[in-house]
């Protein structure tokens, strides 16, 4: 018994009887545009956790983004694609490089971007990684999407399920955005002199590194 | 009221006042004086109308049982013979007086509030004791007075002396105690009872199958309280305490308590021989012993515990010639002259500033200070030497005639060899006896030398009582004999010629001896090595002086019971043997070799094991959870990231083991 | 579609996260980490909602509900976490996680500089070396 059986015997019933004619490796257009945005995202993330040039990190992080946008596409989730590139890559990207700059982080490459950790960190997160697929895999193998017809995520769709079904956690979700929002700004002020000298010399380190 | 109910309140009073003193003493200090006076005098009454109700008629025997203890009942029983009525008399009388005493002898003692409260529990223990017709209650009394001794003892526990003595006091009575207990345990399984009376039955119906045992083990408990060779190491070296505490415990309490236990049981006593034979051997060594130790002590507290234990042993010979009445007898008015005897030397230690008799042989006229101590002193030496007309006359003479008619055969109940015994020995003792007193005598009061220094008149309460007790030592003897027997077995106690003349005899020789060797010491007066350290505070009170002086007592002479006075009857009297006389014959020296230094070594040995066994195997038990320790803390970096990393590790792991288990694989 | 692929790249970029997140010592990197393992997180919801919403016959979307939820809660993260840097980075003169070790055993409580006298520093760095890779 694999797990495949566990989890794929809850799929079994409701699971269309196209999906069993199909075999595992039998790619169709959409699958190889997805499998290549899909190593492009991937080469991405892993650059932007392994480059030595902190401003690059946040640039290559763009580009991983970007691609998951466009994974949502292939997947026909529209709006999520479309927040998505508003959200994270206009917006969240933006606000990690201004992180970076008035930490004064080097522009180059720095020798010390890894902590000593590692060699551990690699270790757990391959075998994180290995077991994950491993289930993974083993439990879809033969799950099938069907990508046809009216697309699942198009706006009209997503905005009647969210004010339909979900208007109490969206109203909730607000209040969260606006104590993050007192909250950061709380934090951020506390030393209000420090702040100003440090923001002025944060600008003189930039300029003057490049 | 009943005479059962009064006889309850008569130990129960000084022990609800000690019970007030020791919880009002510090709060109020108004009332601690007469809380400490009063309940004992209220129980002194309470006890002469018992005693004169009693009448030495039928005893009064009432028992009631509070719970079932198991096997063998414990009963809260009162047993009142002619004995006990008349013990607890004398009891009351030195405990009232004492307690009068030390208002005045601890006048500014900032103790002096437990002080009180202790004398009070002690009388109250003992009072116990002599009631008590049921042996379990009575040894709560006789432990209680144990562990009161030790702390009166050490009251002055400033000094390493009293220290030293009170811990001797405790261990060497707890010692006696043991056996004790177990022998006690023994009777009740033979006798089925711990009563006095069911125990007695037993003797007499013959239903005590191991007499001479049982007599033996209750024989060691009696000669620890009792103070009987060997275990009256503790007595002299309890000198360390108070003189009033001394008085106590000597003339009417702790000490008595022995004596009269085998009193009460002497019929199981008189069923072994062998324990008859025991007895009286113990009480010739004690008495000879004693006697002459206490003709070289210095310290005149030390002479007077010496001669106490002498004195017990004419009591325990009595016994051991199975006359109880005679020994009873003595114990009455040894309490009343001995009671005075601690009490007046209190008033001279007061008065010389010192307690050492080397250095109160050079001090003129101490007499004239304290002209009541030097008359009623006087009077109780004259009793203690046994010259008629003093009651201490016919108490001895009781005990030797005792033992004459045990030696004449007129009597099947002791040995003829026990008869044999006491009464040579009490011979000897009486001409040693005599020696002493007048030793005593002479020193304290006729000294030559610079004036004695004046620190104004003794207060009222000291003097006053040592009158009081100057009545009974004077008169207690000649008209008591007569009327104790009634009260007593009926034994006749009057003198028998042969013996009066000869115990009389001796002691006049004894006297007349010591004073010629006394005049003929002092022709050394002119040569005198000057002596002498007297306390540097004479003006405080008595308690204050007293304590001084058994401080400076060992700087001074290098030790604490010999001075080396050349001037000294005793030192030509007993020749070679002085030295040893004054040391105690180096029993302690034997003790420490014997039974000291095996237990120090013994415990050494155990601590070594403990330190160096034991140990070792719980510091290795030790170190491995160290090294874990220290490793475990290693991995305490605050690095964040190696927890995390550690901790997702762990849940890879977790999950793997958890997807292997539900798949079954 | 199979749903494998997109499964199998969303537990690889999670991976890929998680790496960061255990491996980057600044700690702005770490916070790109922790949106990268978001990322795949909502990969995950989206495809599994396509997959379902056509399987099912009822459908409230809720993948794609809690995907906004995310980004929402993901933005808010943000924020409050680049706060939080930069005023450890004003207090300690540092944004480095493996120097805030103040949990350590054996720690002093003192200043910015605590990494000078911090003996479980792996690769102690001097203050030039640090000017020399800011050049």
């Amino acid at each position: 018994m694999t797990p495949a059986a566990t989890l794929g015997g809850l799929a079994a019933g409701t699971v269309n009887l196209a999906a069993e004619s199909r075999g595992f490796l039998s790619p169709t257009g959409v699958e190889i545009a997805f499998l290549l945005v899909g190593l492009v995202t991937f080469g991405a993330a892993v650059i932007t956790v392994t480059t030595r040039q902190l401003v690059h990190a946040a640039l290559w992080l763009v580009v991983a983004l970007g691609g998951l946008a466009v994974e949502y596409l292939l997947l026909t989730a529209e709006f999520i694609a479309w927040v998505q590139v508003l959200v994270y890559v206009g917006s969240v990207v933006v606000l990690l490089l201004f992180g970076l700059m008035l930490t004064r982080a080097p522009i180059g490459r720095s020798p010390d971007a890894d902590s000593g950790n590692r060699r551990v960190a690699l270790a757990v997160a391959v075998a994180a990684a290995a077991a994950l697929v491993w289930v993974v895999v083993d439990a879809f193998r033969t799950t099938w999407i069907d990508l046809d017809g009216a697309p699942a995520g198009s706006t009209e769709v997503t905005g009647a399920s969210l004010f339909q079904h979900w208007v109490l956690p969206f109203e909730a979700l607000s209040v969260l955005l606006l104590a993050a929002l007192v909250g950061a700004i709380v934090l951020s002020r506390k030393a209000k002199a420090d702040a100003a000298s440090g923001a002025t010399d944060a600008r003189r380190d930039t300029e003057g590194a490049r | 009221m009943t005479t059962t109910t009064l006889a309850v309140l008569v130990p129960l009073l000084p022990f609800l006042g000690a019970l007030a003193g020791l919880l009002l003493g510090r709060t109020v200090p108004g009332l601690v004086r007469p809380l400490a006076v009063l309940p004992t005098l209220a129980s002194l009454a309470l006890a002469a109308t018992v005693a004169w109700r009693q009448g030495g008629g039928q005893a009064v025997d009432t028992a009631t049982e509070l719970t079932p203890t198991g096997s063998v009942p414990i009963e809260l029983a009162l047993y009142i013979d002619g004995f006990a009525a008349l013990t607890a008399v004398l009891v009351t009388v030195v405990a009232a007086c004492v307690q009068i005493y030390s208002t005045g002898y601890l006048r500014d003692d900032p103790r002096y509030p437990s002080y009180a409260a202790l004398v009070s529990l002690f009388t109250s223990a003992m009072l116990l004791v002599v009631y008590s017709g049921d042996l379990m209650v009575l040894l709560v009394g006789w432990e209680v007075m144990g562990i009161c001794s030790y702390f009166l003892v050490g009251h002055y526990w400033e000094t390493p002396e009293a220290r030293a003595a009170s811990l001797k006091a405790f261990l060497v009575t707890k010692l006696g105690d043991v056996p004790f207990l177990i022998g006690l345990f023994a009777l009740a399984t033979d006798a089925g009872s711990f009563r006095v009376t069911r125990i007695l039955a037993a003797v007499a119906n013959g239903g005590i199958e191991h007499p001479t045992l049982i007599a033996l083990l209750l024989l060691a408990g009696v000669a620890g309280k009792s103070a009987q060779f060997p275990l009256h190491t503790w007595l002299p070296d309890a000198m360390a305490g108070p003189t009033p505490v001394s008085a106590l415990i000597h003339a009417a309490t702790m000490v008595a308590a022995g004596v009269y236990f085998i009193a009460r049981l002497l019929p199981l006593f008189e069923a072994s021989q062998a324990a008859m034979t025991v007895l009286a051997v113990m009480a010739a060594v004690t008495m000879t012993g004693s006697a002459l130790a206490a003709l070289a002590q210095d310290d005149i507290k030390r002479v007077l515990a010496y001669s106490t234990i002498g004195q017990l042993g004419y009591m325990t010979g009595a016994l051991a010639v199975a006359d109880r009445g005679a020994a009873v007898f003595h114990l009455l008015s040894h309490g009343a002259f001995k009671a005075l005897l601690f009490l007046a030397a209190g008033v001279i230690i007061h008065a010389a500033g010192t307690n050492s008799l080397a250095t109160m042989s050079r001090m003129g006229h101490l007499r004239d200070r304290v002209p009541d101590a030097y008359w009623t002193m006087t009077v109780a030496l004259l009793a203690l030497a046994a010259i008629p007309p003093f009651s201490g006359f016919f108490s001895k003479e009781a005990v030797l005639g005792a033992a004459e008619h045990v030696v004449t055969g007129h009597t099947g109940h002791a040995p003829a060899a026990a008869g044999w015994i006491v009464l040579l020995a009490g011979l000897v003792t009486a001409l040693l006896t005599a020696a002493y007193a007048m030793r005593l005598w002479l020193l304290a009061f006729r000294g030559y030398g610079a004036e004695a220094p004046d620190h104004g008149r003794q207060p009222l309460t000291m003097t006053t009582v040592l009158w009081v007790l100057a009545v009974p030592s004077l008169a207690l003897g000649g008209l008591a004999f007569r009327v104790l027997p009634d009260w007593f077995d009926g034994h006749d106690l009057t003198p028998t010629p042969t013996t009066s003349v000869l115990g009389t005899g001796v002691a006049l020789v004894g006297g007349i001896i010591t004073y010629a060797t006394w005049r003929h010491t002092t022709a050394h007066a002119a040569a005198r090595v000057p002596l002498g350290a007297v306390a540097a505070h004479p003006e405080g009170d008595a308690g204050l002086v007293e304590a001084e002086a058994i401080a400076t007592h060992e700087p001074a002479y290098g030790d604490i019971a010999y001075a080396p006075d050349p001037s000294d009857p005793g030192r030509l009297l007993l020749g070679p043997l002085h030295r040893p006389a004054a040391a105690g014959f180096h029993l302690d020296a034997l003790y420490t070799a014997l039974f000291v230094r095996p237990v120090r070594a013994g415990a050494s040995l155990v601590r070594f094991l403990d330190r160096e066994v034991v140990d070792t195997y719980v510091r290795g038990a030790g170190t491995l959870p160290r090294w874990l320790g220290a490793a475990v803390r290693r991995a305490q970096t605050g690095n964040l990231q190696t927890y995390v990393s550690v901790l997702l590790a762990g849940t890879v792991v977790l999950a793997v083991a958890a997807v292997l288990v539900a798949t079954g694989a | 579609m199979h749903l494998a692929y997109p499964a199998v790249l969303s537990a690889l970029l999670f991976c890929t996260g998680l790496y960061g997140v255990l491996a980057r010592r600044n700690a702005i990197l770490v916070l790109m980490s922790v949106e990268l393992m978001l990322n795949a997180v909502n990969l995950n919801l989206v495809a599994f909602d396509v997959w379902l919403s056509r399987t099912a016959e009822e459908t409230l979307h809720s993948g794609q509900a809690l995907t906004l939820f995310t980004i929402a809660i993901a933005a808010a993260e943000i924020g409050i976490g680049l706060a939080i840097v930069l005023a450890v980075y004003r207090n300690r003169g540092t944004s480095d996680i493996d120097k805030l070790r103040d949990t350590a055993e054996g720690h002093e409580p003192d200043g910015p500089d605590s990494d000078a006298t911090g003996r479980e520093t792996p690769v102690p760095r001097t203050a030039g070396e640090k000017a020399e890779a800011t050049a």
